[in-house]
């Protein structure tokens, strides 16, 4: 791998910097991520939260570069960082690409029904994974195979030589997991990890993701359009809309301070199974067409704080809240004054867990 | 007059061929009043959506009545009853799916008009295009001659969610089954398209078989009507909302409540977790003795719980509870 620049052992993991994504269409240019920036930390879990056609599944794969022929990166930078060695990964030639992805960054793709290759049993398609990438004793792959299925809680014997059919949706996911560990990356990008999965399954997911991160130690990019999800597993969340990043900040800011109106939009219209009946409130519209959309904010046509300023200029992220929140919004201070009662439900939620 | 304008008796449902029988559903009985909301909540393959289509008569139920307005819809001889098509236009069913349920080479209009004209609800053309009008305003689909000549592929998925609202609408049903209609839709437009539905509640009087795998929409959408939690293949408990999601009886409402995650860090972070002997669904093709919940239930009584299936039994007022367990907490016996 080529090295950049040396680095201190603080440097993270990975750096994005004003990443650009358009893909061809027939009507023209859909502009599916715009200028994305964020730092991910070492061993931190950052979730990308949005609804659909927002780019972050885009962004997730642009960053490791499998985007479709239709894709383009326009412009932007993606910095990897491992043992104070840097590299652009933009500028990987397809050789180094091919070793950066699993090894460096491994993605998880959503739905797990379809990530298998059907006629392969399972060990057949982690022993292609790891020759791909070099490992040749096979001794030495199934024994590390058989370490990992049983991190992930499955009975390596009953898996190994199952076809992926013969396993439940919970049992593929938590295989693909697995596999994603097989060459240790350092960075793992994690797709609507427990979309379409029962409430049971999907809590052992999120037990499973959050011991193994703190067993193996690795960063992860969760994509989600479950605030549920990000609730539980995100450290730091980012809310997308329309291709670009309109919040980041730790959970707690994002979810009980949230400063930008898509955001606390979202958290209002989502309810809660515990506790008493609370009004929902939706978000008028829809979101806006990636190919024209609105001038000045995208968000703006759907926002109830905006004002002729959000018309014609799109604001861009801004330190809010100490110098890990930030916001792009003109209005923060109102969409403030709004958010009170959600700094309510933070209180008591943390009284109950006292009690 | 029955107590009830929807009801199921002792539904049964089974798939497959002589040699190979699955059961979908297995015993399943409930009621729902005119004007009620009632929840169906539980897991994929749990028999909810069986149940759904059977309440709405596009499966037949293998065994089991399903009665409207106090009368069955099933003769004795397995034929249609007479007034088949009063139950028939008075229950309408609303699909999960709004990519794959409506016609792709209809217009909006033609969606909308085929059943008032072909029921003759109306009594021309012209009558028909008032009536869609008003059906597309009713599901704030407007303004209204954007869509009338518009193609499903040319809408949004919470746009043709509501045009698939406005189709269960177009023959003034009395109960509209909702079969996850809010699940593929997105989080902004969710709450917007549920809000829809209760004002049809509210302005229509509409009742609801609401089947969802969604606890806070089931809280949401049913705060003052009931939910019916499923658990392979069988109601294993009935109660009313609050008490349900505050007092939930049978373990597996308590397993699911306490595994649900939350969109609140805190709550969901310190949730009591109620730990499960086993992750593993049972296979339909091997249905568990007794209680279908005992191989992974936490207060599992070998002798008890594998031999003898418990029935859904009145534990308190209005909650119905399918457990050994619970029958001898709340000090009911023979459960």
């Amino acid at each position: 791998m080529e090295t950049v620049t040396t680095l201190g052992p603080t440097s993270p993991p990975l750096s994005v910097r004003d990443l650009w994504v358009e893909y061809r269409a027939e009507r023209g240019l859909v502009k599916a991520v715009r200028g994305v920036s964020f730092d991910l930390a070492s061993e931190e879990s950052l979730a990308l939260i949005g609804e659909s056609g927002c780019g972050k599944t885009t962004l997730g794969v642009a960053l490791i570069r499998l985007l479709v022929k239709t894709a383009r990166i326009r412009q932007g930078e993606v910095i990897y960082r491992r043992d104070g060695r840097a590299v652009d990964v933009l500028g990987l030639n397809p050789r180094e690409l091919r070793r950066f992805r699993w090894r460096e960054c491994a993605m998880v793709f959503q739905s797990a029904l379809n990530a298998f290759n059907p006629v392969l049993r399972i060990w057949d398609q982690i022993h292609d994974t790891a020759q791909a990438h070099g490992m040749v004793s096979r001794d030495e792959v199934r024994r590390r195979a058989m370490q990992l299925l049983e991190q992930v809680q499955l009975d390596p014997r009953r898996v190994i030589d199952a076809y992926s059919h013969e396993l439940s949706g919970g049992m593929r996911q938590r295989v693909l997991l697995a596999m994603s560990l097989l060459l240790n990356p350092q960075v793992l990008i994690l797709d609507e990890p427990t979309t379409a999965l029962d409430i049971l399954t999907q809590r052992t997911i999120i037990d499973l993701l959050r011991r193994l991160k703190a067993d193996v130690g690795f960063s992860m990019i969760f994509i989600s359009h479950d605030l549920s999800t990000a609730a539980e597993l995100a450290d730091r969340v980012a809310t997308m809309y329309a291709g670009t990043i309109v919040e980041i900040g730790p959970v707690n800011d994002i979810f009980y301070r949230p400063a930008h109106p898509y955001t606390l939009g979202l958290i209002r219209a989502v309810p809660t199974v515990t506790g008493e009946f609370e009004e929902l409130r939706s978000i008028p519209g829809a979101p806006p067409d990636l190919i024209d959309p609105p001038e000045g904010c995208k968000f703006h046509p759907r926002c109830p704080y905006a004002t002729p300023q959000c018309r014609t200029e799109e604001p861009v992220l801004q330190p809010y809240y100490g110098e890990t929140h930030a916001v792009a919004c003109f209005n923060v201070a109102r969409v403030q004054q709004d958010t009170g009662d959600l700094g309510a439900r933070f209180s008591q939620s943390l009284g109950d867990s006292i009690l | 007059m029955s107590e009830y304008l929807i009801e199921a008796r002792n539904l049964v449902r089974t798939f497959g061929t002589r040699k190979a029988r699955v059961t979908a559903v297995d015993d399943v009985s409930f009621g729902i009043r005119e004007g009620e909301v009632v929840c169906l909540v539980g897991e994929s393959g749990c028999g909810k959506t069986t149940t759904g289509k059977m309440i709405t008569s596009l499966l037949k139920p293998t065994t089991g009545q399903v009665l409207y307005q106090g009368r069955p819809v099933w003769r004795p001889d397995g034929r249609k009853a007479d007034d088949f098509k009063t139950y028939r236009l008075g229950v309408q069913i609303i699909h999960q799916d709004p990519y794959a349920s409506l016609n792709p080479s209809h217009t909006i209009y033609k969606i909308l008009s085929t059943p008032l004209l072909h029921h003759k609800l109306v009594a021309s053309p012209a009558e028909a295009m008032t009536r869609v009008v008003e059906l597309l305003n009713t599901v704030g689909l407007g303004p209204v001659e954007d869509f009338l000549t518009k193609y499903p592929h040319q809408l949004s998925g919470g746009q043709r969610q509501r045009v698939s609202v406005a189709r269960a609408l177009t023959v003034n049903p009395r109960c509209i089954v909702a079969d996850e209609a809010v699940s593929m839709v997105d989080v902004s437009i969710r709450v917007g398209l549920l809000n829809i539905l209760s004002d049809l509640k509210r302005t229509l009087g509409v009742t609801y078989l609401f089947i969802t795998h969604d606890l806070a929409v089931a809280k949401f959408f049913a705060w003052e009507g009931r939910i019916a939690v499923m658990y392979v293949v069988s109601i294993v408990e009935f109660a009313s909302t609050p008490q349900l999601i505050n007092s939930a009886l049978h373990p597996y409402s308590k397993a699911l409540l306490a595994a649900v995650p939350e969109a609140d860090p805190e709550l969901t972070r310190h949730k009591q977790r109620l730990q499960l002997r086993s992750q593993d669904i049972p296979s339909l093709l091997a249905l568990p003795s007794g209680c279908r919940f005992h191989p992974r239930c936490p207060f599992f009584e070998p002798g008890l719980c594998d031999v003898q299936r418990p029935e859904l039994t009145l534990l308190e007022d209005n909650h119905y509870v399918a457990c050994h367990v619970a029958a001898r907490q709340a000090g009911v016996a023979g459960a």
